[in-house]
């Protein structure tokens, strides 16, 4: 298992390798400069030529490359050009609230969509199954913006329950943190009740129909334990791939949703890098996210041995 | 009774919840809660915090509520002391003496003195269009003593007041500061305004908050644009950048933000109509939209095909293009800004207000030769919409027009390159400039040498004449200057006005205070 670990890892470092020379070459070749942007509207062409080479713009593709790699090899990620913050600590500003937001999500998704899931699928037909299915076809097709709008309306200028925006760091209080997340949450979280409902529902009905639950039910077993430590339990694995897939879509989700709600997360950290291009910053965060990826793929990899013990990684 | 009993139990899990979150709030409530916040958001995420080294009007807010300035325009942008208390000029208007009033410090407690005052000059001069042009006329700046410093001329200059008032500094840093190379961002942010920047706090892309300085000491005069008395009536104030429109405006009318600087026009009916809300133009000036061609290729080589555009636009389409809602467009038959004392339709300005698309066409014909004419069209940006009103003004001049629409980052690169349109560079991009279009100096459109903006128009007759303009110190004899340069323009078109537009803020009905003024001042507000 170490060992299968440990290639899987080494793997990754060409991947990381690739993905950082496309990530260069593509912001760099695009048609964008951050000193026209920095200088400002009103700035004079020589001033914006000055600027280019004050941030070492206007050195070879090569070499520019050549020091951030070194940088990231000694653990230097680099600086904002704009802020001059390093990224390394913009990072650290902005993860508690993506780490905040990710873990409710899954959380939330996790909660309603597997019993939802197992629930339609052992009454079949039923009002309850399509239910189910047809909030889980509401939740994939309704936008994550159009949601977090109706809920703002509802909740926050309606029934002014909840802040409309902004983020609450836990330090401040459980529940001023988790009251600033509860309208981030469930905008961003439907979307993933739908999608491990819908996938949870289609496993369990095919396991139900396996001999083992027939015998399971034969010896008397009432339903919630035949449910729950023979269908989900051999349902688990392409509930968790899904569940896997879903924590990487969320790197994708978190953008959208940290807009919406003014969240001062990773999402928006990068979005706004991309608009301002500022370069270290937007490198950074995509190789950061190209990990976080890879990783979430191998730990849902190595979670099938859990579930189904006739799985093992050879040395 | 059973359900009754139900509903009991039901509840009383209900406030047991309810009780062990609000206690577990509480428990780390901010020490700060009794003090006055002022919650903004302002238009733009404040990213440089050097208003030396980047001309982005952001920088500019934030560099109002940390520095202060010497000089000050007041809402009719006249220059006024703001932190020199006397000053003299010599009979021949050549040497300058000015003296510090009493009281100032910086945020660390050290008081200001004449020599942060001559270095924070020389770094702004370094940079800055205009005070590019006051140090070109400048013989010497020297501090005298710790409270009085000389300028003396080497070539008569009348605008040496008006300089150092400009909106865009010269901010006074210490001495130390400001002797930071003017093409690195500065690293240390100590002040002496009326705000301290607040570091540990600032979350780039996010918030932005600014204490009270205790120790500012502002003038006795009542406000005035951004002169007069910055008398700081909150405790904080803290900027949030909210860049989705419809959640600035939810949180508005919710009141978990009290100032919005921006909001669009589409929401200001929303925000009209709510009670507890209120717009209004913080800005009387606002900015002037102008379309602006490349100098260096054909067809706008030739004045003809410049001067066809002048002709084919209709200001009034581009504005209701642009805003819609007349109450925040006018029309403008100047190329300075209007309503500011260099405003003149001298030139025959009105060109620009009715399209006579005969006069165009004749125009374009006599000089256009088939190339194909790149107009740059920026999706991200509120001038947008311009772009695709004046290639349809082409399309109808029978000009070959290729749209490239592209985000405002984008362009502001694009716009540099000197290449040809077929070759990575551009033939017409459009923009808007604000105060600094009203005087030929600082106006971006209007320089026409080596220190010319994107587009690189060359004239040395205007380059005279600015020169001539910036010594006068007489105002009536300055316009009769201002004129004559007025109508060479409208002979050479170096660029065409579109419009000049308003740009309304909101705010809840608690705060008030508010100054009409070409910067966004946060002194004299207050929050009940």
């Amino acid at each position: 298992m170490l060992g299968y670990i440990l290639r899987r890892l080494l793997a990754t470092i060409p991947v990381l390798f690739v993905v950082s020379v496309l990530i260069f070459m593509l912001l760099h070749l695009g048609p964008s400069d951050p000193a026209a942007v920095i200088a400002g509207d009103f700035a004079q062409p020589e001033d914006v030529e000055k600027i280019r080479v004050q941030l070492g713009l206007d050195r070879p593709l090569y070499i520019q490359f050549g020091d951030w790699i070194l940088g990231v090899l000694q653990g230097d990620l680099g600086s904002s050009i704009y802020s001059d913050m390093q990224v390394s600590a913009l990072m650290m500003q902005r993860i508690e609230p993506t780490l905040s937001l990710t873990i409710t999500t899954i959380s939330f998704a996790i909660l309603v969509g597997v019993p939802a899931g197992t629930f339609a699928a052992w009454r079949a037909g039923s009002l309850f199954d399509r239910g189910v299915m047809m909030t889980a076809v509401m939740g994939f097709s309704l936008p994550v913006f159009v949601l977090g709008y109706v809920l703002v309306y509802l909740f926050a200028l309606k029934a002014q329950i909840l802040p409309v925006q902004g983020y609450k760091p836990i330090s401040g209080g459980l529940w001023p943190w988790l009251r600033s997340l509860i309208l981030p949450t469930l905008s961003l979280g439907m979307i993933y009740v739908a999608l491990i409902a819908r996938m949870t529902r289609a496993s369990v009905i095919e396991i139900l129909g396996n001999d083992y639950i027939r015998t399971a039910r034969s010896k008397g077993l009432s339903t919630p334990p035949i449910l729950i430590f023979h269908a989900l339990k051999n349902a688990a694995i392409p509930i968790v791939t899904t569940i896997g897939v879903g924590i990487a879509m969320l790197i994708s989700g978190v953008v959208v949703t940290e807009t919406v709600f003014a969240l001062p997360g990773l999402g928006r950290l990068t979005v706004d890098a991309i608009v301002r291009k500022d370069y270290p910053v937007i490198q950074a965060m995509l190789l950061v996210f190209t990990v976080a990826y890879v990783l979430i793929n191998l730990l849902v990899d190595l979670s099938y041995s859990l579930f189904d013990p006739r799985i093992k990684y050879q040395k | 009774m059973a359900v009754q009993s139900l509903k009991k139990t039901v509840a009383g899990t209900v406030r047991m919840a309810l009780a062990a979150a609000a206690l577990a709030g509480g428990l780390t409530a901010p020490a700060l809660a009794q003090d006055k916040v002022l919650n903004a958001v302002p238009y733009a995420d404040l990213r440089n915090l050097d208003p030396v080294w980047t001309t982005a009007i952001i920088t500019r807010h934030h560099a109002y509520m940390i520095y202060d300035t010497l000089f000050a325009m007041n809402s009719k942008l006249e220059p006024k002391p703001q932190m020199v208390g006397d000053y003299s000029i010599s009979d021949d208007g050549m040497s300058y003496s000015f003296t510090l009033r009493d009281g100032l410090t910086f945020h660390n407690g050290d008081p200001v003195t004449t020599a942060d005052v001559v270095a924070s000059i020389k770094r702004w001069e370094a940079r800055d269009n205009a005070g590019g042009a006051l140090a070109n006329a400048t013989e010497s700046l020297t501090a005298i003593d710790d409270k009085t410093f000389e300028l003396k001329l080497a070539s008569p200059f009348g605008l040496v007041l008006d300089t150092l008032a400009g909106l865009s500094g010269p901010f006074i840093m210490p001495e130390a500061v400001a002797q930071t190379d003017p093409f690195e961002q500065v690293k240390d942010y100590t002040g002496s305004g009326p705000f301290v920047f607040n570091e540990a706090e600032w979350v780039p892309g996010n918030k932005v908050v600014y204490d009270k300085f205790e120790g500012y000491v502002p003038r006795d005069e009542p406000a005035d644009g951004a002169a007069g008395g910055k008398v700081v009536k909150v405790d904080r104030v803290v900027w949030s950048y909210l860049p989705d429109p419809a959640t600035a405006l939810a949180a508005l009318q919710t009141g978990e933000i009290d100032f919005w600087e921006a909001p669009p026009a589409d929401l200001l009916p929303v925000v009209e109509a709510n009670p507890d809300t209120e717009a209004g133009v913080l800005d009387p000036f606002g900015l002037i939209v102008i379309l602006r061609p490349n100098h260096l290729y054909p067809p706008f080589d030739k004045k003809e095909a410049r001067q066809a555009m002048m002709y084919a636009v209709k200001q009034s389409d581009y504005m209701t293009a642009m805003v819609g809602n007349p109450d925040y467009w006018q029309e403008c038959p100047s190329l300075m800004m209007c309503n500011t004392p260099m405003e003149t339709s001298a030139g025959g300005g009105e060109i620009m207000l009715e399209s006579d698309m005969d006069k165009a066409k004749e125009l374009m014909s006599s000089v256009y030769n088939g190339e194909t004419v790149v107009v740059m069209h920026p999706t991200d940006h509120p001038s947008g919409p311009t772009a695709l009103l004046t290639a349809d003004l082409l399309r109808q001049m029978g000009v070959k027009v290729e749209l490239q629409a592209m985000d405002w980052a984008t362009l502001t690169s694009r716009r540099s390159s000197k290449n040809a349109p077929e070759d990575g560079g551009w033939s017409i991009f459009h923009t808007r400039t604000g105060v600094g279009s009203a005087s030929p100096i600082s106006h971006s459109g209007v320089a026409a040498g080596e220190t010319a903006w994107f587009g690189w128009p060359q004239n040395e007759e205007v380059e005279a004449l600015r020169a001539k303009w910036a010594a006068e110190p007489d105002q009536a004899k300055r316009f009769a200057i201002m004129e004559e340069l007025e109508t060479l323009m409208m002979d050479t078109a170096p660029f065409v006005m579109l419009g000049q537009i308003t740009s309304p803020s909101a705010w809840r009905s608690n705060v008030s205070g508010m100054l009409s003024s070409p910067v966004l001042g946060f002194w004299n507000i207050e929050v009940e």
